[in-house]
C-alpha cells in the first residue's frame, strides 16, 4: 500500500479563524452542501488551506462549500456552496468542561 | 479573542518532539480533543498561526499542554522545540472544535487510533479518562515509525499495565523492536480485524494522523463494515503544522 500526498485537512483546521466571525464553533454544526444535498458535519468537509484565504469543500462531491479570506480589515465570507448550517444551540451554553 | 500563555515547563517526548506547558490565568477548561491556534509576531510584525492540540486532560491547575513535532522547514515548530523556554510567553487562542471530542458522559466503547504525532489529541481522551475514572473500555492502535519515535510512552505503559480496560497496540511502520512478532509495515487490514473492536460492538472511532494516514485508516474501517457515523477523523499536514 502506498500513501498518495493529499492537499487538505478538515474543517477542524478552520474552526479557530472563522472563531472572528461566528459567535460560537460551528465544527460540529451540520450543513446541507448546495450541489449534491449531501449533510455533514462541518468538521468534516476538506479544508485547503494553501490559498489566500481557507477553502472547505464537500467531503462527498467536492463542490466548494465555504470560502473565507482575512483582507486585513475585513474578513470576507462566502457560504454559497452550503444550502444551510444546522447549528445545535443546546452546545452553545457549553463553552467548556472544567475539572 | 487572543490570550498569554506562560511556558512552565518543557518536555522532550523524541529526539524531535517536545510537550510544552503553559500556565493559562484565565483558562476555562477543555474537552479532550480540542486544539488551540498558538500565534507567534516577529518583531517586524509578521505573525504566523498554527494549530496545535492540547494532550493533557481538563485539569484546576488552569495549565496545558501541547506536544509539538519539529517540521525541517517549518516556520513556527522550530522555534517552539528548540528556543522556547521557561518564563516565555505565547499567544494562544481557544480551545478550538466540537466534533473531534470525547466527553466523559459517553458511554460506549472507544477505538482511538493514531499516526505519529496524531497520538496528541487522543492521549487527552485517554488521560480525560483516567482522571474522571470514567468505565467505557478503551482501546488504542498507535502507529509510529519506530520505537523511539513513540510520545507518552511512560504514561502510555504505566496506564496499561494499571488498567485492563486501556488496551494498547503498537503498529511500527519501519522498525520494530527485537524480536516483535511482526514485520514493519502500516495498518492494514488484518492489524484492523485484530486490533481494533469489530463491527459489532458500535465503538466511536477517533483518526488522527497525516491526511494520507486517515483516509487509509477510514477506507479500512468503511470496508471492515464499521458505520461511518461511529469514525470522527482529525487530519494534519504540513500547511497547517498540526500538532
Amino acid at each position: 500500500m502506498t500513501l498518495q500526498t493529499y492537499s487538505y485537512l478538515d474543517g477542524n483546521a478552520a474552526a479557530g479563524e472563522l472563531s472572528r466571525i461566528f459567535a460560537m464553533d460551528i465544527t460540529a454544526a451540520k450543513g446541507q452542501c448546495a450541489n449534491c444535498g449531501a449533510k455533514r458535519h462541518f468538521a468534516e468537509a476538506h479544508l485547503y488551506m494553501q490559498c489566500p484565504g481557507l477553502v472547505a469543500r464537500c467531503v462527498v462531491c467536492d463542490h466548494v462549500l465555504l470560502r473565507v479570506v482575512d483582507a486585513g480589515q475585513r474578513m470576507v465570507l462566502d457560504m454559497r456552496g452550503m444550502r444551510y448550517l444546522a447549528v445545535e444551540m443546546s452546545q452553545s451554553q457549553e463553552s467548556s468542561v472544567a475539572v | 479573542m487572543w490570550r498569554v500563555g506562560t511556558v512552565v515547563a518543557l518536555h522532550d517526548e523524541t529526539a524531535t518532539a517536545r510537550t510544552i506547558t503553559l500556565s493559562l490565568p484565565d483558562w476555562q477548561g477543555h474537552v479532550a480533543g480540542q486544539h488551540v491556534d498558538v500565534r507567534l509576531t516577529a518583531p517586524d510584525g509578521y505573525s504566523a498561526v498554527r494549530s496545535y492540540s492540547i494532550a493533557s486532560a481538563a485539569n484546576s491547575e488552569k495549565q496545558i499542554e501541547i506536544t509539538v513535532e519539529r517540521l525541517p522547514n517549518g516556520e513556527v515548530s522550530p522555534y517552539l522545540t528548540q528556543e522556547l523556554a521557561v518564563g516565555d510567553q505565547v499567544e494562544l487562542r481557544g480551545p478550538i472544535g466540537r466534533w473531534f471530542v470525547w466527553r466523559t458522559d459517553q458511554r460506549e466503547p472507544i477505538q482511538l487510533i493514531a499516526g505519529g504525532s496524531g497520538i496528541v489529541p487522543l492521549m487527552a481522551m485517554i488521560r480525560s479518562r483516567v482522571a474522571t475514572r470514567s468505565t467505557p473500555a478503551f482501546r488504542l492502535l498507535y502507529s509510529v515509525r519506530a520505537p523511539e519515535a513513540i510520545f507518552y510512552r511512560d504514561d502510555l505503559q504505566t496506564l496499561a499495565s494499571e488498567d485492563s480496560s486501556v488496551v494498547v497496540n503498537y503498529a511500527y511502520t519501519r522498525t520494530v523492536p527485537k524480536d516483535w512478532p511482526r514485520l514493519p509495515g502500516r495498518i492494514d487490514k488484518d492489524l484492523i480485524l485484530s486490533a481494533t473492536w469489530p463491527p459489532s460492538v458500535s465503538a466511536t472511532f477517533y483518526i488522527c494522523g497525516p491526511t494520507g494516514f486517515v483516509e487509509s485508516v477510514a477506507d479500512l474501517l468503511n470496508t471492515g463494515g464499521n458505520r461511518r457515523e461511529n469514525i470522527r477523523t482529525e487530519r494534519f499536514g504540513p500547511t497547517g503544522e498540526r500538532k
